[in-house]
């Protein structure tokens, strides 16, 4: 009996030292594996819920974005004269093109309201204020990218709604005081739209704000990642490093009544 | 708040937690006040722009000596010696540290300002109107408007097409009169339609040296805009809805019997009719853009100036 439960548990042995061992390498030349895992397995409040998921739900929602939209780019044709047939192409005549160019369509819907969903998370759980301030305001940048990625993807279908949609709303900014005539010349590429117009939004909305979301991404979690993640409001526990008592007294009043200041005495 | 500003010096780096909040202060507010008054002042009137100004500048300056005075930014840390500075710097390397430093922002900004500039400045050159070739000026008989569509720039396509409605004013003073209004919408650039009815099945298609140009036959009693309800009299001034000025007109030559269309310029407003029509005419603004009235002062300066 003893035996074969012997046997078998030292070829298991054998067979985790023999998968583990790649992941060993790696991670005794980088020290990338004990990295990953420091970031994916930090503790967190044990009284956060579903709501605390918003942003990764939209991290996942923008990896989506990112992939679909690699592979749509190796068919859409960005001229003036072929857009709008390669489009259709990838729509009725590629073999899924319907679903990736569909999951693109609407996932980016779907990120945009994950972006607003989780805003309004931290807004509403007060996950905004000292020490994440900054991080706040990254958000902020963040929404702004995704936005103008919604704007120039919408003329990339190059149909009438997407052309009309791009006049008026490059119209709207160049409307705005000061700044906005100039701007609006430098998003049309001259001082009408025309054929520069769709190769220039192609290239902001796949390489240049692309390229500015991933790195404010990547500020993004490191700022969670170095101050954790916030206790709801209503939490007893508290979350982080312990403060300056000074300044603590000095918060009370915006962080919570002062009439509740007994719950956290025991801490 | 006074408590706040005694600085860490004597303190064991760690135990001075310096960060302080703002206290409660009036002066941002006012410096919000200040600030809607300028954003009113430039819409209602000059003075209380003025004010405005005065204000936000005024609690600007309070708020700002309030901060610095007051103790409200935290005091610098000591900075803790670092472990390669124990000994002394000589200046060699100070030099070294500057120069690569040196060198490296004279390399990235020899990379930047050339592929900046290639972004932004072709986008303000060149970028003039082509003169448009829009066949025999019988085509066009006297007193009526066609809706005429033609390519702008027929090297570009179709993306280039546009649409202008064109009325022959006959003569004036011996010299032939077109009123040749642009189609686009001076609030946000949507295609205008003719109020009133439109002949689609009797357009004529001509052939000129600048392509195939379609005439049809209508006769506005307005133009309208189906984006957001702007509304026009023939003359193209602004009858209702948000557009800030009149329709854009194009300048017109003929050439060897036919009708050339030149340059696209705004309109603020337009007096008479026809050929004795008073226009204020001023350089191609993009739509939204006021040409006229103190808000003129948000625009001061369109790319493509004198095209």
């Amino acid at each position: 009996m003893g035996a074969p439960y012997r046997r078998r548990h030292a070829r298991r042995r054998q067979a985790e030292a023999a998968m583990l061992a790649p992941v060993n390498w790696v991670e005794e030349r980088s020290g990338l594996v004990g990295g990953i895992r420091y970031f994916l397995f930090r503790n967190v409040p044990s009284d956060i819920s579903w709501a605390q998921t918003l942003g990764s739900a939209a991290l996942t929602a923008f990896i989506v974005q990112a992939v679909t939209g690699v592979i749509l780019a190796m068919y859409y044709k960005p001229d003036p004269d072929k857009a709008y047939e390669s489009i259709q192409f990838i729509t009725n005549e590629l073999t899924w093109g319907w679903l990736v160019r569909g999951m693109h369509r609407w996932g980016a819907s779907v990120f945009i309201i994950l972006l607003f969903l989780h805003m309004g998370r931290v807004f509403l759980f007060g996950a905004y204020k000292y020490p994440r301030e900054l991080n706040w305001l990254i958000g902020v940048g963040l929404l702004a990218l995704g936005m103008l990625e919604g704007f120039t993807g919408y003329l990339l279908p190059w149909d009438q709604t997407s052309y009309w949609a791009t006049v008026v709303g490059i119209n709207i900014q160049a409307s705005g005081p000061f700044v906005g005539p100039f701007l609006a010349n430098v998003l049309r590429g001259g001082a009408e739209i025309g054929s520069e117009t769709l190769a220039r939004f192609y290239a902001i909305h796949m390489l240049l704000i692309p390229g500015g979301l991933i790195g404010l991404i990547g500020l993004h979690l490191y700022l969670v990642m170095r101050l954790g993640v916030t206790s709801p409001p209503w939490s007893r526990k508290a979350a982080g490093r312990k403060r300056d008592p000074e300044a603590e007294t000095r918060r009370q009043g915006l962080v919570e009544p002062r009439s509740r200041r007994g719950w956290r005495s025991g801490r | 708040m006074a408590g706040q500003d005694e600085g860490p010096a004597g303190e064991t780096p760690g135990s001075g937690q310096t960060h302080s909040l703002p206290g409660a202060t009036f002066l941002p507010f006012g410096f919000a006040i200040g600030v809607a008054l300028i954003l009113i002042g430039v819409v209602v009137s000059w003075p209380v722009f003025w004010i405005g100004c005065a204000v936000a500048v005024l609690f600007g300056l309070l708020w700002v000596a309030d901060v610095v005075r007051g103790g409200r930014l935290p005091a610098p840390r000591p900075r803790p010696a670092h472990d390669d500075d124990d000994g002394e710097r000589f200046g060699r390397d100070k030099f070294l540290e500057m120069s690569t430093l040196g060198i490296g922002a004279l390399i990235g900004g020899a990379v930047t300002a050339p592929v900046v500039g290639f972004a932004i400045a072709p986008t303000f050159i060149g970028q003039g109107d082509d003169d448009v070739d829009l066949g025999p000026i019988e085509n066009y008989p006297e007193g009526e408007f066609r809706v005429v569509t033609f390519m702008s720039k027929p090297e570009q396509g179709q993306v280039s097409t546009r649409t202008v409605f064109i009325r022959n004013n006959g003569f004036a003073d011996g010299t032939p009169s077109f009123t040749i209004i642009s189609n686009r919408c001076v609030h946000l650039g949507c295609p205008t339609q003719p109020g009133g009815p439109t002949s689609a099945d009797e357009a004529v298609e001509v052939e000129t040296s600048s392509g195939t140009v379609r005439l049809i036959p209508t006769l506005p009693a307005s133009f309208v805009c189906p984006c957001h309800g702007g509304s026009y009299d023939i003359e193209g001034n602004r009858t209702a809805g948000p557009p800030v000025r009149a329709l854009d007109r194009y300048t017109f030559k003929i050439a060897d019997g036919n009708l050339v269309l030149g340059e696209r310029y705004s309109v603020g407003t337009v007096e008479g009719t026809g050929a004795s029509a008073r226009i204020a005419a001023y350089d191609v603004y993009d739509p939204g853009q006021h040409v006229d009235g103190p808000t003129q002062w948000m625009y001061p300066l369109t790319p493509n100036m004198g095209r």
